[in-house]
């Protein structure tokens, strides 16, 4: 690697280092690292915490993550690319996911996303112009049961239709 | 912690137990409809009613009619009070007295219920799977203590050889034969991993087992580490299963305190640790060798086989890979012995299987029945048949790597080799059924868009070839698509399944192979006739 690359790189991960210094969130997340004795094995669980912490996976924290478990910046990216729990653009204040699984499939999840879809003018997996609702899918979050299933800000709710979506969206809209 | 210590634990528990018992389901369904302020409004009219010395109130696991939630019964009485809401809870407590209470209730030896044979799913729904006292009273722990000082490595081996147990996360290999392998395999260091990644949609048998029995798990992974000389535990569970993911920490914190995890289990020399793995939604890496990366903190990109895991796996280190219903069959074939499993089942399936029966049926859940079992037995005696008048089509098996049974096969018994001769496979269990409303195309298309999604990208066939072949799904189910397009599909079927790296591209054309041979003319009826140049219609040319 030519010295004139290096440079640019080194000053980027200061001012990243230095950011950090300052917010408290990096502390928490390093002290989950050190609970992982900084393994480098253990990538996956320090980015689950560090979108628990941030809401959301951007590049210089994603630094940050490499910087401290001393792992190449690409080899981080290409995980938290790889996987679809990972976000790397910022979420909406609230976030619906619909399950997409078969046996809600059967049962009509596409209306639902498609009335959600139409009346918010957000597609599967964007955020609303206003950051104000993520639309998200989940290939199966285990509720078959009680087809369809939808998760609203983290709370699964049992047997939903386009009608009872709209109107709990509507609810958080409003508020 | 020694043999004596178990049991006296067990009798302080059983000793301890009230004569009434109201078992609430606290499974991640039952919770959605608040099955949890449902036990506490129970509690709350139970103290009210001046009953806490008579009446227990239990926060239990997965009690299988999942679509009548929340579900509470009560024992000795054996009601079973369905779609319960905290206001019934003073009636319920009423009719522990006698009477009826005004709510709901279901038969609870109804077929649904009467037909199952419980092993995997004993405990489900009778044990508090956050007290690991309650799977002792059950005789938890008991087979470990066993096989730790009553039998040697190469016993336990021999054991699940005998039993016949197979794989049921899917492909249905001999759990005794990998066991051995990975015993035979030299290396100082070795590993168990526990697949708990259930990725296939419309599966929820793994969540289910976590959810309410999770101990079974743990005491099934012992035994094999045992078995196999490992010391080092790892379950990867899907991040989508956040209630599991709480339950097995509670179940592994208590089993390290008693000892039963840790150094020195029950005073022998065998050492095991477990520690959990959270996925991060990627379907492809519930196939062993993308599983076994992502536990490496990597991309979940499989690898070509030789070298198989049980020789170099987790780590470059020998390691024994099994799914959660394998694991929880364990204790209970140590406790009841090889010939008493074997002699469930037919010939080449030995044991039970849990299904996860959803989709267009009227009772929607979990059931475990016998290999062999009929699918009419299971759709129409215990699923209940299709809701409101509808008639079942096709019963789909195996997820996105499976295929549908149409309805005049509906007398296949459920057993490894008949669901391959009709080109579907067990898979993990998860069970959808169809009525007259679902269009097959639509159902092929949705499983192509599936596995594209999650297709890791490593090899061309799978990467290039499921869009390809998603694109011409797609053509065809919106009418644009000719003849010539469905031979290239079938061709790229065939091509795909023969040469993908891993089980998602190999198995990706099945729904679509299988929906092609017994609803062809779904398909046909949807293509366009060829044009020539100035619009006349082709004459259409043979078609093989």
């Amino acid at each position: 690697m030519n010295a004139s690359a290096a440079k640019p790189h080194k000053k980027r991960i200061q001012t990243v280092l230095e950011h950090a210094s300052g917010d408290k969130r990096f502390k928490i997340l390093e002290v989950h690292m050190k609970k992982h004795q900084f393994r480098q094995d253990a990538l996956i669980e320090v980015l689950h915490k560090a979108q628990e912490l941030f809401g959301y996976l951007e590049d210089d924290l994603l630094l940050f993550v490499s910087v401290k478990l001393k792992l190449p910046p690409s080899r981080v990216y290409g995980v938290a690319t790889f996987y679809h729990f990972f976000q790397l653009k910022p979420q909406g204040r609230h976030a619906c996911v619909v399950c997409m699984g078969t046996a809600c499939y059967v049962k009509g999840a596409d209306k639902i996303i498609d009335a959600i879809a139409q009346k918010y003018k957000v597609r599967p997996g964007e955020t609303t112009a206003d950051n104000q609702l993520s639309l998200l899918t989940a290939r199966c979050i285990g509720a078959c049961g009680i087809a369809p299933a939808v998760v609203y800000d983290g709370t699964v709710t049992p047997r939903a239709t386009p009608e009872s979506a709209l109107e709990h969206i509507n609810q958080w809209m409003t508020q | 912690m020694i043999f004596n210590d178990l049991i006296a634990i067990k009798e302080k528990e059983i000793a301890g137990r009230k004569k009434i018992v109201l078992r609430c389901c606290l499974a991640a369904g039952c919770m959605s409809s608040n099955s949890k302020g449902i036990k506490e409004q129970l509690e709350k009219a139970v103290a009210e009613a001046g009953l806490q010395n008579e009446v227990e109130v239990r926060g239990v696991g997965c009690m299988k009619l999942c679509c009548e939630g929340p579900l509470v019964a009560a024992d000795p009485q054996n009601a079973l009070y369905v779609r319960v809401t905290a206001a019934n809870a003073p009636s319920i407590i009423a009719a522990l007295k006698g009477g009826k209470a005004d709510a709901a209730q279901t038969d609870p030896n109804a077929p649904f219920f009467a037909k199952q044979h419980s092993i995997v799913l004993a405990n489900s729904g009778s044990v508090d799977p956050e007290r690991i006292e309650s799977y002792i009273a059950a005789d938890g722990y008991q087979a470990l203590h066993e096989v730790l000082h009553e039998m040697t490595p190469k016993e336990v081996v021999e054991t699940m050889v005998k039993c016949g147990l197979r794989g049921r996360g899917g492909a249905g290999f001999p759990t005794g034969l990998k066991w051995g392998t990975v015993a035979k395999s030299p290396g100082a260091k070795k590993y168990v991993i526990c697949n708990a990644d259930e990725g296939d949609p419309g599966a929820f048998m793994d969540r289910s087992v976590l959810e309410s029995d999770p101990h079974s798990v743990l005491e099934g992974m012992a035994i094999a580490a045992y078995a196999v000389r490992a010391d080092q535990g790892f379950i990867y569970v899907r991040a989508e299963y956040p209630l599991a993911i709480a339950r097995l920490q509670i179940a592994i914190k208590q089993a390290k305190q008693m000892g039963l995890l840790g150094a020195g289990i029950f005073e022998s020399p065998f050492n095991f640790n477990v520690d959990l793995r959270i996925g991060a939604g990627a379907f492809v890496c519930g196939e062993e060798t993308a599983l076994m990366m992502s536990v490496e903190g990597k991309r979940g990109t499989p690898r070509p086989r030789p070298p198989f895991p049980a020789e170099s796996g987790l780590f470059g280190c020998p390691t024994l890979l099994n799914n959660v219903e394998t694991f929880a069959n364990v204790p209970a074939i140590y406790r009841r012995g090889a010939d008493w499993f074997a002699g469930i089942g037919t010939e080449k399936s030995k044991g039970t299987k849990v299904f996860a029966l959803a989709g267009q049926i009227k009772n929607t859940g979990l059931l475990e029945v016998p290999m062999g079992t009929p699918l009419r037995v299971i759709v129409e005696e215990m699923g209940g048949g299709a809701p409101n008048g509808g008639k079942i089509k096709a019963v789909q098996t195996g997820g996105p790597s499976g295929g549908c049974i149409p309805a005049q096969h509906l007398d296949t018994p459920v057993d490894y080799e008949s669901l391959n001769k009709l080109g579907s496979i067990m898979g993990s269990g998860g069970m959808i059924v169809m009525d007259d409303s679902t269009n097959m195309v639509e159902v092929a298309r949705f499983f192509m868009e599936f596995c594209m999604d999650e297709s890791c990208g490593k090899c061309v066939p799978c990467r290039a070839g499921t869009v390809q072949m998603h694109h011409l799904l797609d053509k065809i189910a919106s009418r644009q698509a000719t003849a010539r397009d469905l031979k290239k599909l079938e061709e790229l079927c065939d091509l795909v399944r023969n040469t993908s790296l891993c089980g998602l591209g190999q198995t990706a054309p099945n729904p679509t192979l299988s929906t092609l041979r017994f609803f062809r003319n779904e398909y046909e009826a949807l293509l366009q006739p060829e044009l020539h140049g100035n619009g006349e219609i082709k004459k259409p040319t043979v078609t093989t």
